[in-house]
Order: C-alpha cells, then structure tokens, then sequence
C-alpha cells in the first residue's frame, strides 16, 4: 500500500476558495498547485491563518507533509533543517535541504586545535555558479569518556561559533553534561542505540533537541527504536544506519536505500526521517594509511552516502581537496531539475566596450558554461554572444552539432552585433575550433580561436587581442 | 483473528486518540445508519486488559523489518566485449557487461551476473592533459601502445579505449590509412579488448570507423561513436564486422532511445551500448546522473530500447577547472584531480554505469576497489596506494 500521490484536488477544497488574489498564483486552484509541487508554501495564504481555518489548516499541513520529516538543527541565524524529501529520485521533483556538512572536533583535542577546526569549517567557502557552497556545523565527540571534559568542550565551541552542533558521545551521562551547556542552541542529540535509548530519549524530551537513532547495520533494530522513542514523545528524530568502507559497504549502501524506499515508496512513517552518513568512523579503524589515504576513502564515501540520499554528514576536517567535490557534488544533486539548463541566447555586453577596439567572443547557452564565462570575463569590456546551443555545453554542442556555423549565423544577425562594432572579428571557444573555417565561411568575419578554459581568456586578450591592432579595448575595468 | 482483532482495535484508538485518519480497504460496510461515536472510544475498557502489550517502560520491542524488495520486469542486455582466439580473435580474455534485473547496487533485490568495468584511455596525439595524468605515465604518453601497455601491466585496466584524435581534419587531419595501421600495431601491444574512438568529425568519423572495423574483423571491439547526425556507416561496419557500436546522445533519453531504435535496424540489440555523456562534476553532472538514472530504470521496467548497458566518458570530469587548476587555495591537484574524476564515477557508477572510460589510474583503481567490495563484500581496501601515482 502506497500514499496516493496528492494533487491539487487534494488540497482546493480545504483552501479559502475565494481567490483573494493575496498570493502569487492569485487563484486558490494556481496556490493549490504550487503547494503540491512545493514551490509555495501555506504561510502564503495570508487568509489561511485566520481561526476559522484552523482546522483546515491543520489538515492541510497533514497532507502536505513529507514522508521523510524535515528536522530543524541549531537556533537564531545558523539554524539549519535537514530532511522533508518527497522522492527517491531527483528527477520525480526534487530534493529538498541540501546534505549538511559536519566536521568533528572531540574532547581530547588541545585547544589551539578546536579552534583551528572551528575557523575552518567557518571558514570554508567556495564560490559556484551565483552562489557560495560552505560548511554547516561542527560534531563536538565525546573521545576521553568524562563528562567535564566533554562539557568544557561544548562551551570552547559555543563560545567560537555559531553554527550548530551535534553532540556525539553513547554515553548519557556525558550528553547530560554537554546538553547542560548547549541545548539552547538545540544540537542534534547523537546518538540513542539499543544500549542508552531510554536515557537518550528523556535527555531529548527534556531538552527538546532532536535525537539520532543508530543501530549498526539492523534496519529492524533501528524501527524499533524508533517506535519505542516516538512513544516518549520525541519526534524529531534522524536515522545513522552505520557506514562503512571496505566489506561494510554493501550493507551500509543498501540500508540507506531500503530505509529511503521503505519511507516514501513504502509508507514506513517509522523510518521517514532525515539520514545520516559518518564516513568520518574511517579515522577510527586503527590503520596505518597515510592521512591523505584516509581523506580520499572518507571523500569517496561520503559522496556515495550522498547519492545514497544521506541528509546530513559528518566528516574529520574541511580538507579543500577531499571535500571541495563532496559539496559541489551535493550542490549538483539538490539543485531543482525543474529549472531550466539553459539561458537566453543573445548578446551580453561587460563593462563599457569601444566599438572599434574591444572584443567579441561567443559561447553556448548552457547555464553552467554561461555562469563559468561569466566568472572569468565580467571584469572586462568586452561583447558575448550567447548562441543558442539548446543547453548544451560547448564540447557536446559541437559534437552534436548544436554549436554550428549555422547557430553563429544566426546569433551575429538576430543580436545586431554587427551594428555594435565596426571591426568584423570572432573569438570562439577553443573546443570549437575545429568549426573555425565553416564559421568563417559563414559569416564573412575573420574567426580566432579562443582558449578551451575560459579562465585562459584575460591572458589570451592580452597576447593575442593586442597583437590585431585592437588595444586596449579588452582591458580591465 | 484474535490477535488481528486486537491490532484493529489498537490502530482505532491510537488513530482516533490523535488526530489521525481511519482508512479502511477492501472493507464493505452494509447498514441503513451508520453511527460512530467517538466519544466512547476514549473508555474501551476492556482493550487493556485485553491487549498484551508491552508495558512502555519494559524495553525495546522487535517489530521487525521486511525490506522494499519488488519485481522488475525488464532485465539489461549483456554485452560481450572482445573476442578470444577460441572465438576467432587475439584477446586474452573477453569482457561482458550489463545483464543487470535490479537498480545499481540494490543488493537487497539482487546481484547482478557482470560487474561494472573500466577502461583505461589513450589518445593517439598528446592531447592537453592535465598534470597529475601526465606524471601517471611519462614518457609512455608519447606512443600510445606504450601508454596502453602502462594501462593494462601496472595499472590493470580491463579494457584499452583508443582515441583517433588527431584524425580531425581541423587538428592533424591524419589519414584514414595511418590512423588503421596504429590500430594494428595497438591490438599487437595488448591483449585486451578495445574501444576504438574517431575525432567526433561526422565526415572524417564516417570513413575512418568503417576502416577500423575491418582491420579488427573478429575481435569484437567497440566502435566509438554512433551519433544522431552519423550512425548509418558505423552501424553497417559494426553489422559486417560483428562488432559493438556504442551510441551517443547529448544528455537526452528520447534522442538515447531512438538513436537506439535507429541502430537497432541494422544490428543485433546485443552489440549497442548507450552512452548517454557524462558530464563533468560541476558543470552539470546532475543532468547526466538523471538521465542514466531514468534510462535505467526504463529498462527495468520493461523499455526495449533502453535495455542497452551504458558507457560513461568519466574522463570528462577533467574539463573542470576544479580538477586541474594550480591553485594552492584548493589543495594539491594530484590528489584533487583524480578525485574528481572519482567523484563522477561514483555517481554514474550508482547510477547504472556498466563501463567506465578514464584518464587517470587512481580514480580507475578505486572504482574496481568499490566494485570489487559492492560485489563480493570481502575484499581488502587496496586503492590507496595509487593516489597520487607519479609522486
């Protein structure tokens, strides 16, 4: 038995149905709409949280929410939510609350090293297609067992960031005493096993934090946990199903998916909760690799954990190399298949170019490419053409013939950019140039083939561009 | 029935103890008035008394778990690679792919009959490569059986893809005739089966694939590659030759699919793999990782026409200025590097990628390390050693 899938008939006949035009789709039906494929939510029905709705209200929260719950970690500003997923696959909608990210520190670490650990991770920035990819928290391990210790940590920590936390110790008198100092800051409780879970339970009922669930490897464990904790009445809880590398893999990937299927595909309401993925258990096994070994396993495994839907990971250290893929790929996977890949094709103009001495170049319309371009020659004064490559990238639009003189054609006559400058030369992009002599025959302009990275092309103007009488027209602004 | 009778009574009141709903199935009620009260419900005295249930604070109950396992019923091609001398040709061993039942790696459905395998890549020109793949194989890099042989003795690749590159009539525009004979000379380097790739010049493509296929008549390579604006001569070479035609499509399952109904006019199913591109992780990898994602479970479920195993050019993931970049803010690129190509692999790899195509031995290594473990569960972790190779 599977939920049946909620349209929008579901949800219209519990809405105000007066088509107040106070929401942005300006009908109750267009709201109902954009409520099923989460693209709105009810707080934008201003009419709804009147008290004669209440009812209604309620029942449509019921209906809307998510078969894996959407979990909130941290207070005030930093305050992350991990979870509330609809699909298995990104493709049937898409997911929701990007992986978050975790680095460790532990109790016995001196404090110039939780220090270091902390501005790191606070630290970790990178700057990707519009938007900045960072690091969400840090895991404060109870290592030494003492709960002073633990508890001293807590504070350093609280007292450098922040961001939120996870408290990590299986032992609940430590909890108790990290809870003690934290839990205004609502940490993730981690974890409840088969040893502790009672205590766990009434430490996160207490507090009101919520609590990871783990039982190594025994997803029938980890159901009845889960039942005999929701009993307490706590019921913010996430799920760490074990991970491993090495002859644990088999059995960690497929508990991730099983618990993932089971929860939507399945209506195992039990197991609707956010995953988590500790790769950063590779540190622990006592070997003797070299660290950058152990970077790249727990690298390796992290991002299988991500694919393997994981909705919060925990990691050693913010080490750019090993995590720089991790949260591009995260990146990649969470963004919304809806939107679209490409973008208009047309001409874009950087800074303020001279019609006679600044250059034109040309790229495709893919977003990534576009955005890549973008980065590198925003600073100049220069012309882009955008041709319309039907979102593919350069390399794939000249192998499938998409980025073609013909396209060139068509994006130098429809953009008018022959009216914009006087002289007649092209820069295209190096994966192109094989397109070269076709493109010229063409356009009657004379073609120059650009570099294959764009990062290439401030230099390539300057050794090149000058070289044609064009000076200083690419200059930087 | 007692105790389904209890279970009832049970979900009953917890349901309408909470504000839950009650849905009934396969149920027929029968009656004139249908009273419900709800206000009894709270009493029910006789439940608890009645019902064993544990007392809350006693301890952990098994309630157990039955995993989602469920039925497919579409099953992936296997596709053989590669002829031995037994079967007319000179590999020392054959490679087949595919004849998968179940999604990547859903243990708990299946296992599949054929592990995912990797090829090492080899161009036929230097190509601009980065620098962690150059000090991978030094002077080898500048004869491609070399550069095979570096592949298949020290870093064990299953299969050796070989690029035509410098076919392009826009780079050295090579002779159809000289490309052919290092063709020759490559399958006399290595045992292995080959991939055997043109330029991606449709007009040069068209008459250097058909040449190829014949001077590996009976060794059951892979044609590289079909497109939609030039299938018919590949497809033709691969039928006479009794070769494999790996089809591209730019990241489109509709354009996959009827490339593949195109060519599957001319050739058995058996000898098409798909390659549905795969893009470089950052510059839009996502898409490629849900059109396999799709394609695949299309074929499960039952599609024809996508029940071809896929090929991946993981090699792409270099085209990330990520991967290759000197940058000493982003960390040293010989680990950096391989690792990306890595990362991409891993994702098509849960994706439904039967054949890996790959510039760099780490990244290679590491995925038949995973494949190895997801496999068989039991082997040792091996591929650290060949991080950072040439170092």
């Amino acid at each position: 038995m599977t939920k049946k899938k909620l349209g929008p008939m579901n949800l219209y006949p519990l809405l105000p149905r007066t088509n107040c035009g106070e929401c942005l789709p300006k009908t109750c039906m267009g709201f109902a709409v954009q409520l099923c494929e989460r693209g709105l939510t009810l707080a934008q029905c201003p009419p709804l949280v009147d008290s004669k709705f209440q009812v209604n209200l309620e029942k449509l929260e019921a209906l809307l929410a998510p078969p894996v719950q959407e979990v909130a970690i941290g207070r005030g500003g930093r305050e992350i939510r991990v979870g509330g997923q609809l699909v298995i696959h990104r493709h049937e909608l898409r997911y929701f609350n990007k992986t978050a990210i975790f680095t460790t520190v532990d109790d016995t670490m001196a404090a110039d090293g939780i220090a270091n650990r902390v501005r790191e991770t606070s630290s970790f920035s990178y700057p990707y297609i519009g938007h900045t990819l960072k690091l969400d928290g840090i895991a404060i391990r109870s290592i030494s067992g003492d709960a002073d210790s633990f508890q001293k940590t807590v504070e350093t920590v609280k007292g450098l960031t922040e961001m939120p936390l996870v408290l990590w110790s299986p032992d609940p008198g430590v909890m108790a005493a990290g809870l003690e100092v934290a839990e205004d800051k609502r940490p993730l409780i981690y974890a409840a096993d088969e040893s502790n879970w009672e205590q766990m339970a009434e430490l996160a009922s207490r507090s009101g934090c919520p609590l990871a669930v783990h039982a190594d490897g025994n997803v029938g464990t980890i159901r009845s946990l889960i039942s005999a904790i929701s009993d307490r009445g706590v019921k913010n809880l996430l799920i760490d199903p074990g991970c491993g590398f090495g002859e644990a893999l088999p059995r960690s990937l497929d508990n991730m998916t099983m618990i993932r299927t089971s929860a939507i595909s399945g209506d195992d309401s039990l197991l609707g909760h956010p995953l988590i993925g500790s790769p950063v258990t590779l540190w622990d096994q006592g070997n003797s690799l070299p660290d950058e070994s152990i970077r790249w396993m727990e690298s390796c495994l992290a991002s299988m954990m991500t694919i393997r839907y994981a909705d919060l990971m925990i990691i050693r250290d913010p080490s750019m190399w090993s995590t720089l893929p991790l949260v591009v790929l995260i990146d990649n996977l969470y963004n919304d298949p809806r939107k679209p890949v490409s973008v208009e094709p047309g001409l874009r103009i950087f800074g303020t170019p001279d019609p006679v001495t600044s250059p034109v170049l040309i790229t495709s319309n893919f977003a990534l490419t576009y955005y890549t371009v973008l980065s590198d020659i925003e600073k100049l004064n220069c012309y882009l053409l955008v041709a319309d490559t039907e979102g593919l990238s350069v390399d794939s639009a000249v192998a499938g013939r998409k980025f073609n003189a013909q396209k060139v054609a068509d994006i130098i006559s429809s953009s008018g950019i022959s009216e914009k400058v006087s002289h007649r030369t092209l820069i295209i992009p190096g994966l192109a140039a094989r397109l070269k002599g076709d493109i010229e025959d063409a356009i009657k302009w004379d073609v120059m083939v650009g570099p294959r990275d764009s990062a290439g092309i401030p230099g390539y103007l300057r050794e090149k561009w000058e070289g044609v009488d064009h000076k200083p027209g690419w200059s930087y602004r | 029935m007692e105790n389904g009778q209890d279970a009832l009574i049970r979900s009953l009141i917890k349901l309408l103890a909470g504000d839950g709903e009650l849905e009934l199935e396969g149920v027929t009620l029968t009656a004139k008035e249908l009273t419900v009260s709800l206000a009894d419900l709270s009493g029910f005295p006789a439940v608890t008394g009645l019902v064993p249930m544990p007392a809350p604070l006693a301890g952990l109950v098994d309630i157990g778990y039955t995993p989602p396992v469920r039925s497919y019923p579409g099953k992936i091609r296997e596709v053989i690679l590669g002829s031995t001398r037994g079967d007319g040709g000179s590999r020392v061993k054959s490679v087949t792919i595919g004849g998968s039942s179940t999604p990547p790696f859903h243990l708990f459905e299946g296992t599949d009959p054929h592990s995912p395998v990797v090829a090492g890549s080899v161009f036929d020109m230097v190509p601009p490569l980065p620098g962690p793949v150059k000090e991978s194989f030094g002077d080898a890099l500048e004869d491609p059986c070399a550069w095979a042989k570096a592949w298949v003795d020290r870093y064990g690749a299953d299969l050796i893809d070989l690029d035509l590159i410098s076919t392009d009539p826009y780079l050295k525009d090579t002779p159809v005739k000289r490309a052919v004979s290092l063709v020759e000379d490559l399958l006399q380097a290595v045992d292995v089966p080959l991939i055997i790739g043109g330029s991606g010049n449709p007009e040069k493509d068209a008459k250097l694939l058909p040449k190829v296929a014949e001077v590996c008549a009976g060794e059951r390579i892979l044609l590289s590659s079909a497109t939609m604006s030039m299938w018919e001569p590949v497809a033709k070479a691969a039928q006479e030759f009794n070769h494999v035609v790996l089809a591209w499509s730019p990241i489109d399952i509709n354009q996959a699919k009827e490339l593949n109904r195109k060519l599957m006019g001319y050739l058995p199913p058996d000898q098409i793999i798909m390659d549905p591109t795969s893009a470089a992780l950052g510059y839009g990898l996502e898409y490629s990782f849900s059109v396999m994602e799709r394609i695949r479970f299309a074929g499960l479920m039952g599609d024809k026409e996508l029940q071809c195993p896929m090929a991946s050019g993981t090699a792409n993931s270099w085209g990330a200025r990520e991967a290759w970049k000197r940058d000493a803010g982003l960390g040293p690129r010989e680990y950096r590097g391989p690792l990306w190509e890595t990362t991409g692999a891993l994702a098509f790899l849960l994706a439904g990628i039967d054949l890996f195509i790959m510039v760099h031995p780490g990244g290679a290594r590491t995925i038949e390390d995973i494949v190895g473990w997801l496999a068989e569960g039991i082997n040792p972790p091996t591929f650290p050693d060949f991080i950072g190779v040439g170092h």
